[in-house]
């Protein structure tokens, strides 16, 4: 579980959230959408502890993230995996080298039980076989997935995904948003999905949170998307006529 | 005092501790270690031979120059390529280029990480960025450059040979007997301490600009002409503070 209490954050007189309180189930897909410039990305980065807030406080269960030391944020990364929206495979590594790169760093095991648990991880996401191969040599859809299998290799409590669909056609994203969502599904962890992929909200936001100016706008699940009444949240998913016409007509044959 | 600098000197010596904490794998350090070794030192021992073989060569016909029909004695020319060398010109010169060289590469590495949020996903599986990127390049400089100064001051004496012995302005056993007299040990001590001294310099100041680089392309090659501008200025600064220190 992951609980952000009353979170504020200011860059100067640039005030980028403004109170922001929400909790995220274990076991849930969790999504943080929003439009452009509404504070995903920092709120994303306070989650994780790459930031500080300026005020307010991240609970992961009973632990106050934003009065660990150093050292205690380090341990609690251990059980942290991350997706990033760039994918941030390490150039010069291969695939392998880059999934066995926490094992390398936390980990005593011997070199064929990382090599195992990479193939392991590899298989999770449909991508076995290609461990000698570069970032470079490999489609965007499979670094993201790469990205992931790199994510839950240490076999984290909390994944979180910035952006994972961004750059993909859209049945690669319907791919990766399915694997995620196993995923949490299958090792019961807390995931958070910063996005703004309209089928990542239908398909799998079992927990949704939308921003709006550095506030939370709209809170629930995917099912009250179609049937919501928040201004807001209307404005932000069915911003397209084909969508307001979709809905109408699914809530017509309703 | 342009107050740039000591928010940047503040910084820095706020951030140079967490260099130093405990590695969370040895191996995977040392690996590293290793790696960085062999990019600064082989990887710049072309470039030290070239420089060196000019810096031996044209000390030594400048003072050929210099001592002219001096009734100065022609083995001095040995002599005196010997201790320029020693002295300042391979650990100076040698870590100028260096700067150059080794510097900027590691301020565009370590800058390319945290553009393309590598330093952010090794932050997330707990690993201490600043440790692990900077620790290893800073033993591997320390170990290395000295190294290669003392390459580049043996290459400085055959450079300097080779333009008064082999052109025919001196014989063999001139600057042979230049070479081998007036020795003084304490010149090798105050080249490896400016080697140890400059390669700590150049270093630190290149691995700062890159770490804590922000923004775009533009911004990184900034953050790499910084690294060589300031570890040069840095450089000379500190040749002529032990210069002062250990030759008064």
């Amino acid at each position: 579980m992951i609980r952000a209490e009353n979170i504020f954050k200011s860059f100067g007189d640039n005030h980028v959230l403004k109170g922001i309180d929400f909790t995220f189930e274990t076991g849930k897909t969790n999504l943080i959408i929003g439009k452009s410039g509404a504070g995903k990305t920092v709120l994303l980065k306070i989650l994780v502890g790459l930031m500080n807030p300026s005020e307010g406080h991240v609970w992961y269960h009973d632990r106050d993230l934003t009065q660990m030391s150093k050292e205690e944020t380090r341990e609690l990364r251990m059980d942290v995996g991350m997706l990033f929206q760039g994918n941030a495979l390490f150039d010069s590594m291969t695939v392998e080298e880059n999934i066995r790169f926490p094992l390398d760093m936390f980990t005593n095991r011997k070199l064929k039980e990382k090599v195992e648990r990479v193939n392991y991880c590899l298989e999770e996401v449909s991508l076995g076989g290609i461990n000698k191969k570069f970032p470079s040599e490999i489609s965007g859809g499979m670094q993201k997935r790469v990205g992931i299998a790199r994510a839950i290799v240490l076999e984290p409590k909390y994944l979180f995904c910035d952006e994972p669909n961004s750059g993909l056609d859209p049945k690669t994203a319907i791919k990766i948003d399915e694997l995620i969502s196993e995923i949490t599904k299958q090792h019961n962890i807390t995931t958070v999905i910063n996005t703004h992929d309209m089928n990542s909200v239908m398909e799998i936001g079992e927990k949704i949170c939308l921003l709006d100016a550095g506030k939370l706008a709209w809170e629930g699940g995917k099912e009250e998307v179609m049937n919501t009444t928040n201004k807001t949240l209307e404005d932000f998913i069915f911003a397209s006529p084909f969508l307001q016409r979709l809905r109408a007509r699914a809530l017509g044959s309703d | 005092m342009n107050p740039g600098f000591l928010y940047h000197f503040g910084k820095f010596v706020q951030w140079f501790p967490q260099i130093f904490s405990k590695p969370e794998n040895g191996r995977m350090y040392y690996k590293e270690v290793v790696r960085q070794m062999y990019d600064i030192g082989v990887g710049s021992l072309m470039i030290v031979f070239v420089i060196s073989i000019f810096i031996g060569a044209v000390t030594a016909i400048q003072f050929a120059y210099q001592l002219g029909n001096s009734f100065i004695p022609p083995y001095y020319i040995g002599y005196i390529v010997r201790d320029m060398a020693i002295i300042e010109l391979a650990p100076t010169f040698t870590c100028l280029v260096l700067a150059g060289k080794v510097g900027s590469n590691m301020a565009a590495e370590i800058g390319g990480m945290r553009q393309k949020e590598h330093i952010d996903a090794m932050e997330i599986m707990g690993v201490n960025t600043s440790s692990y990127l900077v620790m290893p390049k800073l033993i591997a400089a320390l170990i290395m450059i000295p190294v290669l100064v003392s390459i580049s001051a043996l290459i400085s004496n055959f450079g300097g040979y080779l333009a008064s012995v082999a052109t025919g302005y001196y014989s063999h056993s001139e600057y042979v007997q230049g070479l081998r007299s007036f020795f003084v040990p304490w010149n090798v001590v105050m080249m490896y301490v400016k080697a140890i001294s400059f390669a700590f310099i150049l270093t630190s100041v290149s691995c700062y600009q890159g770490y804590f680089v922000k923004g775009g392309s533009i911004e990184l090659g900034e953050a790499s002409t910084r690294a060589v501008v300031y570890s040069d200025i840095l450089i000379l600064i500190a040749d002529y503070i032990i210069a002062l220190v250990l030759t008064v």
